[in-house]
């Protein structure tokens, strides 16, 4: 058996021996323990009622912005000639990048047979879906007329007018509107045996009919199992180029134009490596809070944490590779025009943006190089957080750069956000925090019968020592 | 392990009956071996449990490889189809035209957007691959469920307190007593394989819903059929009334009327009621002055230039005659309108004119002013020819004021005299300089 050392930290690599996916010695009823514990207890930590008291406020707050803005129409916001997106598309594309991880770790980890992905892809996949939903928010929200919003459907009609198929703003819509769709059956799948063991321990009526209710009967039957784990592995296949194609998709917005800084053939991958990157930040700083709090340390465990910053420093080099590459061609393309796009943006009245995206998301994750660091939970929260913000950063660099200075001198002009707009980022945030305290809440965090499946043999074979740890 | 436990378990609820026989075990390991035996004893009507899909069981049970994929395909494979026709039928094809019998609201409309072509595959790629994607994951989750045959939320396992910690930490297997095989010797095979308990899920035996229940969800489709109902009855009906305007766009907009003489602040003279602006001609000017907009007095083609008209006097300074002034202007104007073509001189002979005679465009060259048709062509008619074109020359009305026009005809006829011009009408002085030699 592993010693207790090598129990509490799994991130020494032991030749000959494979690192604990779960520490604290669980074994199967253990696991539904620690799981089940946060969503049948009847309170809460009170870090949890700060967040959704502060989450609902600002929940609040969007939907007044919201509503301002479709009574006096998009004037409410600083957006005018030339710059006609700014925090409306920034936010969009920051928040569909976040959602890339939760399918990242789902679908291609799996692929990949990573068996620490079953400790986050429950939580990282529920944050994918809420993110989208931030995200698809504000391209619903800023086109003006939204009672129309219906035009951005193929929707059968008397004008005969469709959707013009050969615009990437429809692409868009299909990515996106896809992407949240097999986003969240896929996670439902997962959670669909994970209710059913809440619906078998449910104390209340309330719980047993609601647990029940979508949980569809699940018995763990083999016969129910196999084609499940098919369906799975199926979904996960199709995830895969999903997750890819969405960010390229919402990069084709720019890329297919003709202004400079946006009409580059680099703009798909360097926007999913963007996207990978920013998502796992993401996941980071919510598992910090949420594993201390809720008690998950033996599930969310510190390798789990060692491993995403890893991706984190990877996908921020890819990054930074890009950032360099754009320069480069710029140069390399004799195309005046480009050049002094990437000049502006380093140099021009927006530098201060550039600089804070440039360091926050090369500079700050080159400390992952190191193992301390990578394990140590004051340094990757900052280290997250820093990176968030310069994943922000990034799309407005992209966006308001290339929009404020194009081609004619004579139709430059700058934009500043108003406070509608800060507040409605603000809210899309509170939104974003709400609906994940409620899942940490009310639905099992971690995939309980995916851990279970990856727990060493002999834990549970002749029910070894007791349950609970 | 072997010291196993029956009950039968009795509930104070509805009549029930025996239905399952449930037998439990503590590691999947057990379960595995377990379900070997049960196989091998030839049962059929049976099923494993587990809290996870446990490595090895499809073997152990015969599971045969299910054909989800194949359901997934077909799905993925309807996406693509549906991606394909719905951008070539809405933006590629112009059904309006090419099938009349296509009711409206499904017709295309082949618009040109950017001049890119109606069908360029690359642009409709995206597209395709998403419902591709959409259709194919469909096909995962709800043929996972309709193959699973769920949901079913009334499952009676469900009933048995034992059977709840199958999600947790237990191992099942269930065999149905409608088996064939099923007998006595069944609990002493699954007690022999290892089982730490055998009990048995008993069924209610009235499964007929409750009628208030029933009642509910007639009622509730009824319900759910009144707005269709309503739309239905809408798209018939004829109203009096407009639509409820609800938003109002740009439809209805506070506005200067002019019959109203309302006061408006935008203009410095505080009208709403604009006059004309200069240059513009009201209808009843052509009716009112034919003689001066369209050279005709009567039905007749006007023989004289209107120099009563105050526009043509200010062109002659003032004067109410042709005079030099008025023939200046209208040399000027001759020469940036017509001279490209007719010539400085009117011969006919200008740099457009000899350009197309030179390359064989096909172009009529003008003839000469001097012509004896157009020698002979009232004032009124030159004015229409200006105005309106003729034959092949083109208006040119819209690029040339009014009194302009009349000024350029006076020039016109000083060509036309030039032009047949003999020896007689030079000034006796001049006449030696055009008689000496060159
Ligand atoms: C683009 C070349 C072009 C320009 C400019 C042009 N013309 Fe002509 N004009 C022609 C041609 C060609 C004809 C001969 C038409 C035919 O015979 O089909 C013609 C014919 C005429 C005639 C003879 C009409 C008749 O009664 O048979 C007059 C007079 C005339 N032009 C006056 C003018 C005047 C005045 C202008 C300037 C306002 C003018 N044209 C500008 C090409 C031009």
């Amino acid at each position: 058996m592993a010693s207790i050392v090598h129990d509490r930290d799994n991130t020494i690599e032991t030749p000959g021996r494979r690192a604990p996916l779960v520490t604290g010695g669980h074994d199967l009823h253990g696991v539904t323990e620690v799981v089940c514990r946060v969503a049948e207890s009847r309170s809460a930590p009170g870090a949890w009622y700060l967040t959704m008291g502060v989450s609902a406020a600002l929940l609040a707050a969007l939907g007044a912005m919201i509503g301002y803005l479709f009574f006096e129409g998009v004037g409410v916001w600083g957006l005018n000639n030339p710059v006609g997106w700014g925090f409306d598309i920034t936010n969009f594309v920051f928040w569909v990048g976040i959602g890339h991880a939760g399918t990242l770790i789902s679908a291609i980890l799996y692929l990949f047979r990573q068996k620490w992905r079953t400790g986050i892809n429950r939580f990282a996949e529920a944050m994918t879906i809420f993110a989208v939903m931030c995200a698809g928010l504000f391209p619903g929200i800023h086109i003006g007329r939204v009672w129309l919003a219906f035009y951005l459907f193929p929707l059968p009609n008397q004008m005969a007018m469709w959707p013009n198929f050969r615009s990437p703003l429809l692409w868009d819509v299909f990515a996106v509107g896809t992407y949240f769709t097999v986003s969240l059956l896929f996670w439902y799948m997962g959670l669909i045996p994970d209710l059913a063991t809440l619906r078998d321990r449910a104390k209340t009526k309330l719980s047993a009919f609601l647990y029940g209710l979508f949980s569809m009967g699940w018995t763990g039957s083999a016969r129910h199992w196999h084609r499940y784990e098919r369906a799975y592995l199926i979904l996960a296949a199709l995830s895969t180029p999903l997750v890819l194609s969405v960010h390229s998709v919402v990069s084709f917005d720019f890329a297919t134009s003709v202004l400079p800084g946006w009409h580059t053939t680099i703009f798909p991958p360097y926007f999913v490596a963007g996207a990978i990157f920013s998502g796992f930040a993401m996941v980071v700083m919510l598992a910090i809070p949420c594993r201390a709090l809720f008690g998950l340390k033996d599930l969310i465990t510190l390798r789990h944490l060692d491993n995403m910053n890893k991706v984190i420093l990877a996908t921020g080099l890819m990054v930074g590779y890009a950032y360099t590459t754009e320069f480069f061609v710029a140069w390399y393309s004799g195309s005046a025009w480009e050049l002094f796009a990437f000049k502006a943006r380093a140099m021009g009245p927006w530098w201060w943006s550039y600089w804070i995206m440039f360091s926050c998301n090369v500079f700050v994750p080159q400390i992952f190089w190191f193992r301390w660091a990578r394990t140590s939970i004051p340094v990757m929260l900052v280290v997250s957080v820093l990176v968030n913000v310069g994943m922000w950063f990034e799309r407005f660099v992209i966006i308001v750069t290339s929009l404020s200075t194009d081609f004619l001198p004579s139709a430059w002009d700058t934009y500043w956000p108003t406070w509608v707009e800060a507040w409605t980022m603000a809210g899309s945030f509170g939104l974003f925090f709400f609906m994940f305290g409620l899942f940490c809440k009310f639905l099992p965090m971690v995939a309980i019968s995916e851990v279970k499946a990856v727990l060493p043999h002999d834990a549970h074979a002749g029910g070894a020592g007791g349950h609970g740890h | 392990m072997s010291a196993s436990t029956v009950t039968q378990k009795s509930t104070a609820g509805p009549a029930t009956a025996p239905h399952t026989l449930v037998a439990e075990f503590a590691s999947a390991d057990a379960l595995v071996r377990a379900c070997e035996q049960v196989r091998n004893a030839g049962y059929t009507r049976w099923d494993a449990h587990s809290p996870y899909p446990v490595h090895g069981i499809d073997r152990a049970i015969g599971i045969r490889a299910t054909r989800l994929p194949v359901l997934i395909f077909l799905c993925g494979a309807t996406g693509t189809t549906i991606g394909v026709l719905l951008q070539w039928w809405t933006n590629a094809v112009n059904a309006g035209v090419q099938f009349p019998w296509v009711p409206t609201f499904l017709q295309g409309y082949n618009f040109i957007i950017s001049g890119k072509p109606y069908w360029s595959f690359p642009a409709n790629i995206p597209v395709i691959f998403e419902l591709t994607i959409l259709l194919s994951a469909f096909g995962a989750f709800f043929g996972m469920l309709a193959l699973n045959g769920l949901p079913q939320h009334y499952n009676p396992l469900l009933r048995l307190d034992r059977f709840r910690r199958v999600t947790d930490d237990r191992f099942f297997i269930s065999i149905g007593l409608d088996d064939p095989k099923y007998g006595s010797a069944t609990r002493r095979l699954l007690e022999g394989a290892g089982a730490a308990a055998v009990e048995i899920a008993d069924d209610v035996k009235e499964s007929a819903p409750p009628r208030w229940f029933l009642r509910a969800h007639v009622m509730l489709a009824c319900f759910l059929l009144i707005p269709l109902a309503v739309i239905a009855y809408m798209r018939v009906d004829k109203q009096s009334q407009p639509r409820i305007h609800i938003v109002q766009d740009m439809d209805n907009q506070e506005r200067y009327t002019a019959g109203k003489q309302m006061a408006n602040d935008v203009f410095a003279d505080g009208r709403s009621a604009r006059p004309k602006i200069a240059g513009t001609l009201a209808r009843e000017d052509f009716t009112q002055d034919p003689h001066y907009y369209q050279g005709r007095v009567g039905d007749q083609w006007a023989t004289g230039i209107p120099m009563y008209h105050p526009e043509l006097q200010r062109l002659a300074g003032g004067a109410a005659e042709v005079n030099e002034q008025l023939m200046r202007r209208g040399r000027d104007r001759y020469a940036i309108f017509c001279s490209h073509c007719h010539g400085l001189d009117g011969a006919g002979a200008g740099r457009v004119a000899t350009y197309v005679v030179q390359r064989e465009i096909g172009f009529v060259p003008p003839k000469s002013y001097a012509d004896p048709d157009v020698l002979v062509r009232p004032v009124g008619h030159l004015f229409n020819t200006i105005t309106n074109g003729i034959r092949t020359m083109a208006p040119h009305g819209d690029q040339i004021p009014v009194a302009d026009r009349w000024a350029i005809v006076a020039y016109v006829k000083a060509l036309q005299r030039a032009q047949a011009a003999t020896i007689e009408d030079v000034p006796t002085e001049q006449r030696s300089r055009m008689t000496q030699p060159k």
